[in-house]
């Protein structure tokens, strides 16, 4: 944007500093200190504005800053970056043509613009329009960007059963996972009688390998708070809650911050924009239990009681918290009613498949070139997203599997890359969207003890409460570790099998009821893994401790000492300068000593069976 | 805050008993619960003491025992377990002398592990007190530590 300031044509920038989780750790609090304080030296305050903003997305690649209006983009800025950064947005100044630039994942070519990006161009950033380019601490940014509008429009221009018409025109589907119609619990909750009614927003994202909801609440806080007080005033409710994870501190911050500025500006409280319609929110922070995700466990939690599911129905819409009528919908579920709102039924009906309309929001991460949080219409291929979007995996080693929906999804397997992802294809496959998240794994890793994972996750997690899933996830455990161990029969698939059936039919909840999904999928397309674990007592991943060993090669070692002093337990012995050696009865296979090797000598290997085999 | 602080700023309603929980936890320098709190929460919101005590129980963030004044928490998920997070417990071990589960005897840091701290991102990641770090190394696990003592 070119704009005249007495006379003289200036470029007005805005540099947008990602404030996300990811880009902090990275260290972008720094970064945005000290690229204040040159472009302060520099005297370019007036006309460069520095600016915090949510998550951009790619926060592998962070710090992550973009100057605007060119939408140039640079990643992994460090702060000696940034007098470099500052001087080049002076109007004299030319944008970076080298680091700290964004190089391609597959052609190593420096990317100058944000639009030629592959992680981006790609994509179909909806719900994450405004994530990274406002700033979520401030009710302003989001107000420019029409925000609260669509609250007019629905409190002013429509009835409470138009918007629940509309919701139902657009298709909408929960974004939580299980993906029910999200019309029919709005109509269910507004039909209910009464006029104690509540609104719950689910953000206890526990699903290993998942932070898309965090990063919309960290991001873009109002986009979620505007969906719930619509929704509110739809079924006639007067209170809302968002239930928050404890592990998400930053996203509770802003929330808070959002909260109070919604409620100075009169979007939330009494009698909104002086309608006559009031609405409250209140944050409700989570202290660790997975299954609080179930909605009513949920209600349970909110109740000051132990995070317990009940038996539904019924259904939290006819009798819900304090059996009251109330709505529970996930994060992504409430950000998505703003554009129904605002752009009508028919716009977002044309997003999406036949069955599945709207926009899948995703955390890309594991072995995957770029990492990070993507957006792309329903319907779109594996294949699309993880070599599209991701660029591969890294180093060009062959892809693996895909796991979707975490503790209760599957891993899907490269046959299956042209799936489409939507609700119903991935559980066709066995798999489940779940709440968003994608981890992609390649042959480093081992697919039983991969599934071992989820499994013990599950009863970990489990909260007691029917046997199926108490009982029977303690079961499968015992058996995969077993497989895990060199212990494994070849029966014990067949239990697998039948265990897993068996508790997904009879668990109460959505916890049970998918948590032998890892195993059952694995089952189906890595089988020869479990097989090769049983019968060859070999693990092809080389992850299995039980199934490895580690040596020392006599020919490379030059006895520097390195891995004596990191073994745990003493287990190497050698004098400085001599070849060393690894006491295979003292070895905890914690492969320290492997990763420690320098590269230069590479003396240690990594090899199959549990002990060194006598010739 | 003490606790007739922390009880002070909430009204005495069932649905405030986490927050209460989670007030009482913080506020207490060794991050945990005692009985005599559990019995004050009980009294106040007019519920059994046993109620009070299975709902700290159940929740993993509370806890019973006393911890050090920041928990390190490891993040055990798959994606952090692939970016060898577990191999950082070790490194804690080198540098405060204490396992999971464990606090020093400065009763300034307690170790443990957590699940998914959604940070796969960053992996592998860990939190300290309400602080998260990802892409952690031996070397950047030395200079966070260095932060709180």
């Amino acid at each position: 944007m070119k704009i005249r300031r007495g006379g003289i044509r200036m470029s007005n920038k805005t540099c947008l500093i990602c404030q996300g989780t990811g880009c902090v750790s990275a260290g972008s609090r720094e970064i945005h200190a000290s690229l204040e304080k040159e472009i302060e030296q520099l005297g370019l305050s007036k006309d460069v504005k520095v600016k915090r903003t949510g998550c951009h997305g790619f926060c592998e690649q962070g710090p992550l800053v973009v100057v605007e209006p060119e939408g140039l983009f640079y990643a992994g800025v460090k702060v000696d970056d940034v007098p470099d950064i500052a001087r080049s947005l002076s109007p004299q100044g030319e944008p970076l043509e080298e680091k700290p630039l964004y190089h391609d994942s597959a052609t190593g070519n420096p990317i100058t613009h944000y639009h030629d990006i592959s992680f981006y161009n790609k994509q179909q950033r909806t719900v994450l329009q405004n994530c990274g380019n406002i700033d979520p601490e401030e009710i302003g940014d989001y107000l420019a960007t029409g925000g609260y509008q669509s609250l007019r429009k629905a409190l002013f221009e429509m009835s409470p059963g138009q918007i629940v018409d509309e919701v139902k025109r657009s298709g909408l589907r929960g974004l939580g996972g299980a993906g029910f119609p999200t019309w029919i619990k709005w109509e269910a909750c507004q039909r209910a009688p009464g006029d104690e009614k509540y609104v719950i927003c689910n953000a206890d994202e526990g699903d290993p390998g998942a932070f898309q909801d965090r990063s919309i609440l960290e991001g873009d806080p109002h986009s979620v708070l505007k969906g719930m007080i619509i929704a509110g005033y739809a079924i006639g409710a007067r209170k809302g809650y968002v239930y928050v994870r404890a592990e998400y501190p930053l996203a509770i911050k802003r929330l808070e911050i959002a909260i109070d500025q919604a409620r100075k500006k009169g979007f939330i409280g009494k009698s909104i924009l002086d309608s006559n319609f009031s609405f409250d929110i209140e944050i409700f922070q989570g202290a660790g239990a997975f299954v609080c995700g179930e909605e009513t466990a949920l209600l349970a939690s909110i109740e000051g009681k132990r995070g317990m599911p009940r038996p539904r129905p019924p259904f939290p819409a006819q009798s819900g918290l304090w059996g009251k009528p109330t709505l529970i919908s996930n994060v992504k579920t409430y950000a998505n009613i703003r554009w129904i709102v605002n752009k009508g039924a028919d716009w977002f009906a044309g997003i999406g498949t036949e069955g599945c309309k709207g926009t899948a929001i995703f955390s890309l991460t594991g072995k995957i070139a770029n990492s990070g949080i993507v957006e792309v219409p329903m319907g779109i291929t594996l294949r699309e997203i993880i070599y599209g979007i991701g660029g591969g995996i890294p180093g060009g080693k062959p892809f693996k599997a895909v796991q979707t929906g975490g503790p209760s999804g599957g891993c899907l397997p490269a046959e299956l890359l042209d799936t489409p992802v939507d609700f119903d294809s991935l559980k066709a496959a066995g798999s489940m969207m779940g709440s968003g998240g994608m981890v992609v794994v390649d042959e480093d890793t081992c697919i039983v003890d991969l599934a071992r994972y989820f499994v013990d996750f599950a009863t970990k997690e489990s909260c007691g409460e029917c046997a199926p899933c108490r009982l029977g996830t303690n079961q499968m455990l015992d058996i995969l570790n077993d497989i895990v161990e060199g212990k494994g029969e070849m029966e014990d698939i067949d239990i697998l099998e039948s265990l897993g059936m068996g508790i997904k039919k009879g668990s109460l909840c959505g916890l049970g009821q998918t948590a032998p999904n890892p195993v059952l999928t694995t089952l189906k397309y890595f089988r020869e893994e479990y097989e090769e674990h049983i019968i060859e007592k070999k693990c092809r991943a080389k992850v299995c401790k039980d199934l490895i060993h580690f040596i020392i090669m006599p020919d490379r070692c030059t006895g520097c000492h390195i891995c004596t002093k990191v073994c745990p337990v003493n287990a190497i012995s050698g004098d400085p300068k001599q070849i060393h050696e690894i006491d295979q009865e003292l070895c905890i296979k914690c492969g320290l000593c492997f990763e420690k090797c320098p590269p230069k000598f590479g003396a240690i290997e990594k090899n199959y069976g549990s002990k060194v085999m006598e010739d | 805050m003490n606790r007739s602080e922390v009880l002070e700023r909430f009204n005495p309603q069932k649905d405030n008993l986490l927050g209460i929980l989670h007030g009482l936890q913080n506020g207490n320098p060794n991050n945990y619960l005692t009985e005599s709190d559990l019995k004050a929460v009980a009294e106040y919101l007019n519920i059994t003491f046993s109620h009070v005590f299975g709902v700290v129980t159940y929740y993993t963030m509370f806890s019973l025992k006393q911890r050090g004044k920041y928990i390190i928490r490891i993040c055990n998920s798959p994606v952090c377990n692939m970016k060898r997070s577990l191999s950082l417990a070790d490194e804690i071990r080198d540098l405060l002398g204490i396992g999971v589960g464990e606090t020093t005897g400065d009763m300034l840091f307690t170790l443990e592990y957590t699940e998914c701290l959604g940070r796969c991102d960053v992996a592998p990641s860990i939190m300290v007190a309400e602080d998260v770090y990802g892409n952690v190394t031996r070397k950047s696990l030395a200079s966070i530590i260095k932060k709180y003592k």
